[in-house]
């Protein structure tokens, strides 16, 4: 176990293993993601019942909070990433957090955004300080921070490193921050899905929310693929398994 | 007399020196608060309902005012370089630096507070609250500041990008805070807040220095 | 181990020291050794990696392959005995300007125990005698560096590293400061420093080219 965990993390801080690997895997991700999105859409849409209290409005869910989860977890894998480079000074493991970051911030965006549309039916106003969009803000303001910094820098190292620190801050502090505003405003809604707890949703409802969220972290990988394969590119470039691909 | 405590003796002469650097925010503070009654209401009721969460708001922005000039000059004229030289703890370092930064900061924001407190028509019940709650809140700020300082040490105009590295990590502080002199201004308890204060001083000051310490480290490696 | 007449306080060791910035390889295979007694000058042309050595020898940046030994064992292994032992003096002076001359010493010799005395006498030394007790904005860019280089009289470092130590001196400074190396030297101390300016009065001077280590 030990040593095919060792040999994993050889692989994975080799730029070329992964990103002959990860190619074969780019049409896998995208069809199974197309697929996904069309059955938990359809079956969200048109075959789970409307809500009794929220009428056909609660549909936005099927949005919402996948969006939401992967700005959470992404930034986690972001700062775990960031870790990574700290201790180890894998170069794959920063231009992953790189690349992370703006898909993180931009999933954030959308669970803001959706939840302000499903806020103006249910509360009647685009925008209530309700403690879970409070929390999601203060995490899209934790992204903007983290990608300032890393651009601020001089040398692109120096901004990983400065990246990387700040994103474990931030790691510690999400739960605090979460804690705090939810202690600060105890009106909100109960969340909607806890792992922990027996679903509150019909069965209808929650199975096409699941493959939805399954859909979206298949999404998610394939943009960190693509988007780190082509930092790969950047920054290997000189190398001569580089230029051979970018001949042919 | 170990480069820590020196640190600490010079970085308090240097601020007897220059007394801008900390009457500055100082005034910040005092005019940041002027403000509200005159952008949204000077009836007494009203501004004594608002009056705590002002007062943290503005003391929250003065402090990261005097945060800039936490470790810049440190790292442009070479003292920086000298600690890392003279192998004592970055950790003890930046626990020291965050020390000068409260008392340069903080504890005259603690203080002049209940000045503040009387033009906001602040209730004679929360000045105990917002004293204790500046008292353990404002070091929070300064340790955690501290990071940001650290981290924006090398940048060129860093002073704007710290304030939006550092102002989501206030948000607990800043809640916990203003909450417990809101709720002793209506004469309810208040130890819980302050108490959760209080541990997340205990945490600060626990990690914060390590992070600092990384980040000093940045500005080194060229 | 070399034939030696007993034990030495300074013996710093590079092996196959290596070091890329940015893709480009600045030494690689690089071996040297330092003793007591040693005065080393690291010269080549601008961006050979002359600062970038002098600051791992120092021990201020890790950021290297290779070997480096104090005393033949990993200079990291007790970094803080090292650095009681070496003095590095950097491009920057680590002055600062609201404070006296005095004051700015003291800080600067904090890792060490030294007396208040010794501080005067020092100032003294390089011609700051008079000026202790003036804010150092009112020094000239020369006299400011002078501060710094003060420490080189009273902190009980046998090894110096030493960064373009002859910046902004008149031509006094820079004969006191060459004697002041000479009789560290004799006295057993080592030195290391970048220098453009020629050191040729030093008898054991050696030099090390960078920019031509590479093949």
């Amino acid at each position: 176990m030990w040593q095919w965990l060792k040999q994993l993390y050889h692989r994975l801080g080799s730029p070329k293993w992964f990103y002959e690997i990860t190619g074969k895997w780019i049409p896998w991700l995208a069809v199974l993601s197309v697929l996904g999105c069309v059955a938990g859409l359809v079956l969200g849409l048109a075959y789970a019942p409307a809500d009794y209290l929220q009428g056909n409005s609660f549909r936005i869910i099927y949005i919402h909070v996948p969006a939401a989860i992967i700005a959470q977890s992404a930034y986690v894998m972001m700062a775990v990433a960031g870790a990574v480079y700290l201790v180890w000074k894998m170069k794959m493991a920063a231009w992953v957090a790189k690349v992370i970051a703006p898909i993180g911030a931009s999933f954030c965006l959308i669970a803001l955004f959706t939840g302000a549309i499903w806020g103006k039916p249910t509360w009647g106003t685009w925008w209530v300080w309700d403690a879970r969009l409070t929390s999601m803000l203060m995490l899209l303001f934790l992204y903007f921070g983290v990608i300032a910094l890393q651009q601020a820098m001089d040398s692109e190292e120096s901004g990983f490193k400065a990246a990387a620190i700040l994103a474990l801050v931030g790691l510690v502090n999400i739960p605090i921050i979460k804690y705090s505003v939810e202690w600060w405003n105890t009106l909100h809604q109960p969340a909607t899905l806890k792992l922990t707890e027996k679903p509150s949703m019909a069965t209808e409802m929650l199975i096409p929310l699941l493959i939805m969220i399954f859909t979206t972290y298949l999404f998610f990988a394939l943009l960190i693929i693509l988007r780190t394969r082509n930092e790969i590119l950047w920054h290997e470039r000189k190398r001569s398994w580089v230029k051979e691909i970018l001949e042919h | 007399m170990s480069l820590v405590t020196a640190t600490i003796k010079r970085d308090l002469l240097l601020a007897a020196r220059n007394p801008g650097e900390w009457l500055n925010p100082l005034m910040f503070f005092l005019m940041v608060a002027a403000l509200f009654p005159l952008a949204v209401d000077p009836d007494p009721k009203f501004l004594s309902k608002i009056a705590g969460g002002v007062i943290w708001v503005a003391a929250l922005l003065a402090t990261l005012l005097s945060l800039d000039a936490l470790y810049k000059a440190d790292v442009e004229d070479g003292s920086l370089e000298q600690w890392l030289a003279s192998g004592e703890s970055l950790y003890g370092m930046a626990l020291g630096k965050a020390l000068v930064h409260w008392c340069i900061s903080g504890l005259p924001l603690t203080i002049m507070s209940p000045v503040l407190g009387l033009m906001l028509s602040l209730p004679a019940d929360a000045y105990a609250a917002l004293l204790l709650s500046l008292l353990v809140g404002t070091p929070v700020l300064s340790l955690l500041g501290a990071v940001g300082a650290a981290l924006t040490a090398g940048v060129r105009s860093g002073g704007l990008l710290l304030s939006l590295l550092i102002l989501p990590l206030y948000i607990p502080v800043l809640i916990f805070s203003a909450s417990a002199v809101y709720h002793a201004g209506i004469g309810m308890d208040y130890n819980g807040q302050i108490g959760f204060l209080g541990a997340l001083l205990a945490l600060a000051a626990c990690l914060t220095p390590f992070a600092a310490a990384a980040a000093l480290k940045l500005n080194l490696s060229r | 181990m070399p034939a030696s007449t007993g034990p030495t306080t300074i013996d710093l060791e590079a092996r196959q020291l290596c070091c890329e910035r940015d893709d480009r390889v600045l030494f690689e295979g690089l071996d040297l050794r330092l003793q007591d007694g040693d005065l080393l000058q690291l010269a080549g042309p601008n961006g050979a990696g002359k600062t970038t050595l002098l600051r791992l020898l120092a021990g201020l940046n890790r950021d290297y392959d290779g070997e480096l030994l104090w005393h033949g064992q990993p200079l990291y292994d007790d970094y803080s005995a090292y650095a009681a032992l070496r003095l590095y003096q950097g491009h920057l002076a680590a002055v600062k300007k609201a404070l006296t001359p005095l004051e700015n010493l003291r800080w600067l010799v904090s890792n060490w125990p030294v007396e208040d005395d010794d501080l005067w006498q020092a100032l003294d030394e390089v011609e700051l005698g008079g000026y202790e007790e003036t804010p150092c904005q009112q020094l000239s860019a020369g006299q400011q560096r002078r501060v710094a280089l003060a420490r080189l009289c009273i902190a009980p470092a046998p090894l110096w590293i030493l960064d373009e130590p002859f910046t902004a001196l008149d031509k006094k400074g820079v004969s006191w400061l060459e004697k002041r190396m000479q009789q560290h030297v004799e006295q057993g101390g080592a030195v290391i420093i970048t220098s453009h300016h020629a050191l040729e009065n030093i008898a054991s001077l050696r030099q090390l080219e960078l920019g031509s280590v590479r093949a």
